[in-house]
């Protein structure tokens, strides 16, 4: 009786037939593996995500500017500074700021001072971005570094 | 050696010369001129190009409302697109610094360069419209039952296809309309995010991040991007089509030709080719031709002469109107309009509002309630939904009758004005009353995923159309309301992000009361 420890035997011919099969699978299937490993790349080709904003005394307490060309809102207080994120966190596009915050221009997120989400369909708050301060004393925004919302650099 | 007379091989050679036009002409077309019924039907079935159709078709076939030709016309607009695409590529660079310039180029200085631009552009747009309209013909005249399932289903892989060509081809102007349309458009391929980091475990499993990766080349849109997307636009998506497109076309004589009431089929054995088991009471003196032994539906089983009428010259001249209809089409759009180039692309200011292509904009006033339901798991779970109706609807009904009758009419009205006053109503609570965050502050991300208009909306159809499918006892009448639903759902929906969403995506009645800056 076949079972497991006595299989039905296999003619030689339909062994050859499987074992040429599943060499031909197994050879498709490698190469389409190498070829979809190609389009993902490993190294993203991008600029520094790092950049110098000025001193410390170019952002008196209490301002809060738009960093130019970095959609970047540094804020400074008096517990430090904070840099945060402009970039939406629904779909990308930059955010305007409004008279309570910001607004998005695509789908209609709002976003309170702090960033945190008042209405739309954000998934979540904008980035607080890592602040920190270069050897040569200037202040340095890392938007590739999120840190918790409400974390203030002190300079 | 053997001798000839020389004056013989002259006259030879002088009287091949002038039979050359009727020789060349026969190694060619290996027949007479197209007079006879034998003629016509040689003229077609041995040319590569016309082998495609029958010899015959049935009459119905040429009937102006049995198909609208609009399968034809969304093949004529796709040739249209193929010609003039190839010749916007003599000019275009795709590059990041030089692309929006070779479209200045293209408009301003090479000579008919805008016209065959705004022809391209316009059958594009025309493509699209068409392809959603053959599909309803299809999907109404029940035409998408077995033994055309299949071609159900090549027929959404080319809807699928037609919408990537035309999302592809939108980023390759490089100005402000390009740049953020696809902006949006790779952070909804990215959105299965929301989801994971609202499980906490994007950190370990990211299928978002990888998604957007694979489309951009770069965590944002740049030269990667454009590389990527012309790739996508002039080479890959164009094969695909034109492989799905055959298959499409092939399975349509395979499947009998076009779907056609019943009534008007002559035999019993409707078109089933007969089993070559000999009848009861003795042998058949019938021989069988090869066409009896596939066992599949032949053309010509089920038609008798006298319904059909010779596909040369009737057919293809139907075809050639249709095709210069819509080269007539593309032609006066695109000398009374030109397509749109705003300025070029500048990523630190979205234009406001950023919208997509309009029949994406259906999507994005999705998108605005919740980007990974909306963009997402709703396109995905409608586009499986109709992928099954052939499955799952499998009534033996006759095809080519509109809305199979006066009950499915009566239906398709219904789910109409059902799936439209559902549709209004969950664009029109938001936004007069907000939404949960705005009555619930404090509420978790993963109720605001799943919770809201779009998959409310979706939800709402797929209970209508399981309600009529338990009263009415028909899978065909359910199909009815479902697709309906389908269609009045993204019409309402793209009329609201066309017309009625400006500034910030709030609502506004008129583009007249649009706040000026």
């Amino acid at each position: 009786m076949a079972g497991r420890l006595e299989p039905e035997p296999i003619a030689r011919r339909d062994f050859l037939g499987l074992a040429g099969w599943w060499t031909a699978a197994l050879a498709v299937l490698g190469s389409l593996a190498g070829m979809v490993r190609l389009p993902n790349p490993r190294v993203l080709p991008e600029t520094s995500r790092r950049f110098r904003i000025g001193r410390s005394r170019d952002y008196p307490v209490g301002s809060m500017q738009v960093v130019p060309d970095k959609n970047v809102l540094l804020v400074s207080r008096r517990e430090g500074f904070a840099a945060i994120s402009m970039v939406c966190t629904h779909l990308g596009c930059i955010v305007d700021r409004s008279e309570t915050g910001f607004a998005c221009p695509c789908h209609g997120s709002s976003f309170a001072k702090d960033g945190s989400v008042v209405a739309g369909p954000a998934p979540r708050g904008l980035r607080w971005l890592e602040v920190s301060r270069s050897i040569d004393g200037r202040l340095t925004v890392d938007s590739g570094r999120e840190v918790p919302a409400g974390t203030w650099f002190r300079a | 050696m053997k001798r000839f007379d020389q004056k013989r091989g002259l006259a030879a050679f002088l009287a091949n010369l002038r039979r050359l036009p009727d020789t060349l002409s026969y190694s060619i077309f290996r027949h007479g001129r197209p007079r006879s019924e034998r003629g016509r039907s040689q003229a077609v079935f041995s040319s590569l190009f016309l082998h495609l159709h029958p010899t015959r078709v049935h009459v119905r076939t040429l009937g102006l409302t049995a198909t609208f030709g609009l399968g034809i016309a969304a093949l004529s607009f796709f040739i249209i697109l193929l010609v003039t695409g190839i010749l916007l590529m003599v000019y275009y660079t795709p590059s990041t610094e030089l692309a929006y310039n070779s479209m200045k180029d293209i408009h301003y200085v090479v000579p008919s360069g805008r016209l065959i631009r705004n022809v391209h552009r316009w059958g594009a747009h025309l493509m699209v419209i068409v392809v959603m309209l053959h599909m309803c013909r299809v999907f109404y005249t029940a035409s998408y039952k077995a033994p055309r399932e299949f071609n159900w289903l090549l027929g959404m892989a080319l809807f699928v296809v037609t919408l990537a060509l035309s999302f592809t081809g939108y980023l390759l102007p490089w100005d402000q309309l390009a740049y953020w349309a696809i902006t949006i458009g790779a952070n909804i391929a990215s959105s299965p995010r929301e989801l994971t980091d609202a499980l906490g475990i994007t950190q370990w499993f990211d299928p978002g991040g990888l998604q957007k990766e694979l489309l951009l080349g770069a965590g944002e849109v740049g030269q990667d991007a454009l590389t990527r997307f012309y790739l996508l636009h002039v080479m890959l998506l164009p094969i695909v089509l034109v492989m799905l497109a055959s298959v499409h076309f092939w399975r349509i004589r395979k499947d009998g030709g076009l779907g056609r009431p019943q009534a008007e089929q002559t035999s019993g054995a409707v078109g089933q080719a007969p089993d070559l088991v000999p009848p009861p009471g003795g042998e058949s003196d019938k021989t069988w031709s090869l066409m009896a032994v596939v066992r599949d539906r032949s053309a010509a089983t089920d038609n008798e002469p006298g319904d059909t009428v010779a596909t040369w010259p009737y057919l293809l001249r139907g075809e050639l109107v249709v095709f210069m209809l819509c080269t007539l089409a593309c032609l006066v759009l695109g000398v009374l309009y030109d397509a749109p180039l705003k300025e070029i692309a500048n990523p630190n200011v979205p234009e406001n509002p950023a919208k997509a292509p309009w029949y994406f904009l259906g999507l994005q006033e999705m998108v605005s309630y919740s980007a990974f339901m909306g963009g997402l798991v709703i396109p995905a779970v409608a586009m499986v939904g109709l992928a099954l109706i052939p499955y799952l609807d499998r009534e033996a009904e006759p095809a080519g009758v509109y809305m199979s009758g006066r009950a499915g009419r009566k239906i398709a009205l219904q789910s109409l004005a059902f799936a439209v006053l559902l549709a209004v109503a969950w664009v029109a609570i938001p936004v007069n009353f907000g939404w949960l965050r705005n009555w619930f502050p404090g509420i978790p991300q993963i109720v605001i995923i799943f919770v809201n208009p779009g998959s409310l909306l979706t939800l709402g159809y797929a209970a209508w159309s399981l309600v009529i499918l338990r009263n009415t006892g028909s899978t065909r009448l359910g199909a009815i309301a479902l697709f309906t639903c389908f269609v009045a759902g993204f019409v309402v929906m793209t009329y609201v992000g066309m017309e009625l969403r400006g500034p910030n995506w709030d609502f506004y009645w008129s583009r007249s009361h649009w706040p000026v800056h």
